[in-house]
């Protein structure tokens, strides 16, 4: 390795970061969110309207969820988010739905979530493909029926990071492949975190094939049902804005004796693909 | 460092001019690009590109990434051969290294265009992705035109430049799932694309098992030295290097998943390797995209 190449790029930063920090001595307040557009969108009044019309959104409060979104999207293929309940599910008030919105995307409803007091933590988990600088939210509603909103603004990847696939050969070879995770110790009574993932390319059928001028067929998972000891604790539609190889991680409360986790996926093309787990055992 | 240094450093290693190319065996001309991402500034000649010249014809290797790299790239050959140019190369998709392509092509009308056998899907499926990354990062006025060759390998093949053979080698998914490398059996000279990154951190766009799995045999081709995509021309340490680091990637993420953390757990908690340029832009990327592909390990 030459390191002599390397040095006038590592300089060149050296000096940018003395510019850069020089500047924020200088304007303390604006550096933040410089670069952050009204969460007020075109796209956002649109599907707000359309899922929710005129009813009121307590906005960005985060007493009842919160978002956990990175700054900058490192890899567009593969952006990773939190919904995270910030009340506990109990039969007299819980957060029976989430809807994860991202507003530059092609579909601007990535998924929606119903949840049950059986759920334990209303906490999900997955990654999402995310081409433009946007806003991501997500918006709960509790089952009194009041809506919740959280945000944030997220920055698009650089270098050649693309919201397409990376291996779709493979991801074929291993298509409708389900398998769940457990996460940490199973303990009775207590919200425990699982994972299922599902091997599939969810494709958007977005991409022209430049030789053929043929549209590849749209692919993706549409629906997908988690269920615990014969009740379904986690009921999720979602599209193509979720990455290849859809993956949630969810709660479930583990009660006595035995029980099952099942996951029921369902695809575009009504493929259909499933998973059980008994619980006492790991893997799959 | 002492800033006496520091400034005598600066100043030779000035930045190189956009055409500007190294003989490094006879007839195999090297362009080094700037070790940095593409922006206005410079133009995006942010990646190698190289010609061979043989008795009868030249091949031109990857095409930088802009227009404006296409015009240097052209203006580069005909500095030094009047033949004509018998194929382009492109070693993979990403625009760093393929956006020169129109320019180039009307300029130098190379008879074939050759790529790997998925790059036309590939880069399908990122087109506007790429479109409006360099619209942003170059600050054009209306997004790039993209053109893919319309030859592709599976496999080897090789191109007769007179005199000298050059040998076409499409690999299974590593740094994307289209890399294509070219070796100069003249001067035993490989050129390796994006399969090889010395001082520029290496990227993951494809899978970290494959490109793992194929360095040996890259580095068992037995080059005399080794263009890389990114970086100084290379003898084999930069393999080792390269390797160390995909390595030491694999290892840390499998430990993440090992101890259940999550893809933002492990991303926050695995710090980059020193030694390396663009870390900043490219290490937590790796790690994303290293875990989506680990965590289906059993």
């Amino acid at each position: 390795m030459s390191f002599p190449a390397l040095l006038p790029s590592a300089l060149r930063r050296l000096v940018a970061l003395a510019g850069a920090l020089a500047c924020a001595a200088l304007l303390p307040l604006a550096a933040q969110a410089a670069d952050e557009p009204s969460p007020d969108t075109e796209q956002w009044t649109g599907v707000r309207q359309y899922l929710f019309a005129d009813r009121p959104i307590a906005d960005n409060m985060g007493d009842v969820v919160e978002l956990d979104a990175p700054f900058r999207a490192e890899d567009a293929a593969v952006v990773p988010i939190g919904l995270k309940a910030k009340v506990d599910q109990t039969p007299g008030r819980y957060i029976r739905k989430l809807w994860l919105l991202v507003d530059k995307n092609p579909t601007p409803i990535a998924a929606s979530f119903e949840l049950t007091p059986e759920s334990g933590r209303a906490d999900i988990e997955t990654r999402i493909r995310l081409e433009e600088y946007t806003w991501v939210r997500v918006v709960a509603e509790t089952s009194d029926g009041q809506l919740h909103m959280a945000r944030k603004f997220v920055r698009a990847a650089g270098g050649c990071s693309a919201p397409a696939g990376k291996d779709m050969e493979a991801a074929l070879a291993r298509l409708g492949k389900v398998k769940f995770k457990l996460e940490g110790e199973v303990q009775q009574g207590k919200p425990t975190l699982a994972q299922v993932m599902v091997s599939h390319p969810n494709n958007s059928g977005m991409q022209m094939d430049q030789v053929t001028r043929l549209f590849v067929p749209p692919h993706y998972i549409r629906h997908v049902e988690v269920a615990y000891a014969g009740k379904v604790i986690m009921s999720a539609d979602v599209d193509f804005s979720i990455s290849e190889n859809p993956n949630f991680r969810f709660y479930f409360t583990p009660q006595a004796g035995s029980g099952e986790l099942t996951a029921k996926v369902v695809d575009s093309k009504d493929l259909t693909f499933s998973s059980t787990l008994s619980l006492g055992k790991t893997g799959t | 460092m002492p800033l006496a240094l520091a400034a005598a450093l600066l100043l030779t290693a000035a930045t190189p001019a956009p055409d500007a190319v190294s003989e490094v065996a006879p007839g195999v001309f090297v362009h080094l690009g700037q070790v940095a991402e593409a922006a206005r500034d410079n133009a995006g000649d942010t990646s190698n590109w190289a010609f061979v010249v043989g008795e009868r014809c030249v091949a031109v290797i990857d095409a930088g990434g802009s227009e404006a790299t296409g015009r240097a790239l052209a203006a580069a050959v005909r500095a030094r051969t009047a033949l004509p140019v018998c194929a382009l190369v492109i070693t993979h998709g990403h625009p760093d290294h393929l956006l020169g392509l129109p320019a180039l092509a009307a300029a130098l009308a190379p008879q074939r265009q050759i790529a790997a056998e998925r790059l036309p899907a590939a880069v399908a499926a990122r087109r506007g992705t790429y479109q409006a990354l360099a619209q942003r990062q170059l600050e054009l006025a209306a997004p790039p035109v993209i053109a893919v060759p319309g030859e592709t390998v599976n496999g080897e093949a090789a191109i007769d430049l007179g005199g000298r053979r050059l040998v076409l080698r499409a690999w299974k998914t590593a740094h994307t799932d289209h890399d294509l490398t070219v070796f100069d059996e003249a001067s035993r000279t490989l050129f390796a694309g994006d399969l090889l990154f010395v001082g520029h951190l290496p990227v993951l766009d494809g899978s970290l098992g494959g490109w793992l799995a194929q360095a040996p045999a890259l580095r068992a081709l037995g080059a005399a030295r080794t263009v890389p995509g990114h970086g100084p021309v290379s003898s084999a340490a930069g393999w080792d290097a390269q390797t160390a680091y995909l390595a030491g990637l694999r290892d840390a993420v499998r430990a993440a998943l090992g101890r259940h953390q999550t893809l933002q757990q492990a991303v926050a908690g695995i710090d980059a390797p020193a030694g390396w340029a663009m870390t900043e832009l490219y290490h937590r990327r790796n790690v994303t995209a290293a875990y989506s592909e680990l965590e289906w390990e059993d």
